[in-house]
């Protein structure tokens, strides 16, 4: 057990920050620090592109499919190192980290050499077509279907149905779907998992506008839309299986480069105590210091999902992180606003606009919910973690 | 970067889990409760047998010359069982001395209590008056204080040597909530006491391993609560059905385990911290002394509330995990007091 990093690993971290400062002060400086996901869309797909131009898009994957074959201590300090120098949100987060793992573990070589370069180049965004109107905390109640249709050189899936929650859609080159394939299939069986570009007729895409103001998420309509016969991961049918194997992708080293922003966002709340003298209130010290503590133990929970090579068991530290950062953020929000007092719900600007802190308060409500809601990861622990029986089903 | 057990970590983790779990039973904790709390025969068995006793003295002073991460792996499968071994008291004199001490102190000393041959312990007091060579003051909560036979006292930045059978040494021992690990009231009237040669790193020394040793014993015992109700949960008929199977008790369950994974990262951190001397280690030590200490006492309480009636009975031994966490909540400072500690590293000046 060590914690510490090598020689080497220094030296490389050295080469990743003078990249990445380089940049950030230089062609790209106009993107540095920006918190919003959805701002300047055009220049973060250049800057996707950049990364890619010096092999940094997806540095764990390998050398073949653009990526570095760079160890588990690389990918953490590139992570690092990527959020000290204030670059932005990966716009093709989805892609790199999700789609991307998903087609390495599952496809075929044609369809590595068909979708990777893609996602690597930083010229095809991907977005994830899951959830549906009432397939949310019960996924698998998917009612998109997908049928087969046309001679059999050129047959392709046909798809009909509706996703919701799509975040990013609007500007996604591609989106995977689970649809049911299989006519009458009930439950996670019978669910295909298609690969489906998004500049096509058949999809329409709609934003939601959040309580926060912005519109991130997506209705995401699909209407005869289409894709190859062969762009689908998995056998058809095991659409199911290959969507679980892609959500544990979520706990990677992204989970890293996540935390740096929390980072950012706890700073934040302690430089506004301190000018505004909350810092010397005993109780928002505490609170203060808790939030601390529950960042650097989520650190080190992900150093030890990370360091567990046995990927057969089921890790207590893996199932247990997404409630416990959502259960963090969440509470950061509210300190943040207690920090701040009634100063935090005047906008700054004449729109319905929100900085750091007051939009942590509100967006945070939603880390609770999507990706699984707590209740849901509550479920998972007990039945996963700790073999408990299932809640019987209330099966229609 | 590799933070995963090593193999070595690993085999020391399973044979002290298989030790503890054949031989620190119900029985003989119920037993070691009624007189000093330390289990005698599990005690020797744990020196001689398993030759842990001194798992973080230095090989050449007798010791297994392990590290911080081998102690927590101990001191966790102790926890585990509420085991009555006096773990906590030697560590930190031994640790004090071989931080503090002198050559000749340290050789003196050192190879006795990492055999178990001897048991020490530690106390603290905010004031003494030492004339002379020579130590007057009252020290208070000393763990297993009145089965030691060797003691380090420390105040201010100073640290004391004293023979607890010496002149001028009032030991009283306590009825203690929990009887594993009794207090005792150690007053010194002139009594002779013999200065450690740096007396501030001595403390520094003890009070990293204690506030390790308790994490780690924390975080073995909220574990413990968990895998005990969760086998009670899956037995447990109501309603025609198992209790585990209903939300509103297996979401607590899952909550709990939420806590100790995030508890086990602290111990582990910590002890990672202390080993490699890193910036961290001060932060990562009250990080985990707090956080364990009240994951503890959360799932102590629930495995209470879960199991019902019966979990309230003498005989069932959910209240020694109760009353050991409410222990260790209180020893070595409490949780407002370490993030306190931590809010000085991060906010900085002091509260108002």
């Amino acid at each position: 057990m060590k914690l510490g990093f090598s020689a080497a690993d220094e030296s490389f971290r050295g080469e990743c920050a003078e990249w990445l400062q380089g940049q950030l002060s230089g062609a790209f400086a106009d993107i540095k620090g920006i918190p919003n996901l959805v701002a300047k869309v055009e220049r973060r797909k250049e800057w996707e592109q950049q990364l890619a131009a010096y092999r940094w898009s997806c540095i764990g994957w390998p050398a073949a499919w653009g990526g570095r074959d760079a160890t588990l201590s690389q990918q953490v300090i590139f992570a690092e190192e990527y959020a000290r120098a204030g670059a932005p949100g990966r716009i093709n987060h989805i892609g790199v980290e999700l789609a991307g793992p998903t087609v390495l573990a599952f496809g075929s070589e044609a369809q590595k050499a068909r979708y990777l370069p893609g996602i690597a180049g930083g010229t095809a965004i991907w977005c994830q077509g899951f959830s549906e109107p009432n397939a949310g905390s019960d996924l698998a109640n998917v009612r998109t279907k997908a049928r087969l249709e046309g001679a059999k050189s050129q047959r392709e899936w046909v798809v009909d149905g509706q996703k919701v929650w799509t975040s990013l859609a609007h500007f996604s080159d591609f989106i995977f779907v689970i649809a049911r394939s299989e006519e009458g299939s009930r439950g996670p069986r019978g669910l295909s998992f298609l690969l489906m570009d998004m500049n096509q007729p058949g999809i329409e895409v709609r934003p939601i506008r959040q309580m926060n103001g912005e519109a991130e998420f997506n209705e995401t309509f699909m209407t005869d839309a289409r894709c190859p016969a062969d762009a689908m991961l998995g056998a058809a049918g095991e659409g199911w299986k290959v969507a679980m194997a892609l959500l544990a992708f979520e706990r990677g080293v992204s989970t890293l480069a996540q935390q740096m922003g929390f980072r950012n966002e706890l700073d934040a709340i302690i430089a506004a105590a301190r000018a505004n003298g909350q810092a010397a209130d005993p109780v928002v010290r505490q609170r203060i210091a808790r939030a601390e503590i529950g960042l650097r133990l989520m650190r080190y929970g992900a150093m030890r999902m990370l360091s567990n090579t046995d990927v057969a068991a089921i890790d207590g530290a893996a199932l247990t992180y997404k409630i416990q950062w959502a259960t963090w953020r969440r509470n950061l929000g509210e300190l943040a606003m207690d920090v701040l007092g009634q100063a935090g719900e005047i906008a700054e600007g004449p729109g319905y606009e929100w900085s750091m802190l007051p939009n942590l308060y509100l967006f945070s409500r939603s880390d609770t919910i999507y990706g699984g809601t707590n209740q849901i990861q509550r479920n998972l622990i007990a039945e996963r973690g700790l073999g408990l029986p299932r809640e019987p089903r209330g099966d229609l | 970067m590799e933070f995963a057990f090593t193999e070595d970590q690993v085999m020391i983790a399973e044979t002290v889990r298989a030790f503890f779990a054949d031989n620190a039973t119900s029985a003989r904790t119920r037993a070691a409760m009624a007189a000093d709390g330390i289990d005698d025969e599990l005690w020797s068995a744990f020196a001689s047998d398993l030759g842990l006793a001194g798992v973080a003295v230095p090989d050449t002073y007798g010791g297994a010359g392990l590290g911080m991460v081998e102690l927590a792996l101990v001191a966790e499968a102790a926890g585990a069982h509420v085991a009555a071994l006096p773990l906590l008291g030697q560590a930190m004199c031994a640790q004090a001395i071989a931080s503090g001490g002198c050559e000749a102190r340290k050789s003196e000393w050192l190879p006795r209590l990492a055999a178990g041959q001897m048991v020490g312990t530690w106390a603290w007091a905010e004031k003494v008056e030492a004339n002379d060579g020579r130590l007057s003051g009252t020290f208070r909560f000393v763990p297993h204080g009145a089965a030691a036979e060797v003691l380090v006292v420390a105040a201010g930045k100073e640290s004391w040597l004293i023979d607890p059978s010496g002149d001028g040494v009032t030991i009283t021992a306590h009825v203690t909530m929990d009887q594993t690990r009794p207090l005792a009231t150690v007053v010194l009237d002139r009594a002779p006491a013999e200065a450690l040669a740096d007396g501030k790193a001595a403390i520094a020394g003890a009070q990293s391993i204690g506030w390790i040793c308790l994490a780690a014993e924390a975080l073995g015992g909220a574990q413990a609560c968990l895998d005990r109700t969760v086998a009670f949960s899956r037995d447990r008929i109501q309603f025609g059905r198992p209790v585990g199977s209903f939300q509103a008790y297996k979401h607590r369950l899952a909550d709990m385990m939420i806590e100790i994974e995030q508890a086990r990262s602290a111990v582990y951190w910590a002890a990672c911290a202390v080993d490699e001397g890193s910036e961290e280690a001060m932060l990562a030590l009250h990080a985990a002394k707090s956080f364990c200490a009240d994951t503890f006492t959360m799932c102590a309480g629930n495995m209470i509330q879960l199991h019902g009636g019966i979990g309230f009975t003498w005989e069932h031994d959910a209240h020694l995990f109760f009353k050991r966490a409410r222990s260790i909540t209180s020893m070595l400072g409490n949780g407002d007091w370490h993030r306190e500690e931590v809010a000085q590293m991060i906010v900085g000046e002091q509260a108002a």
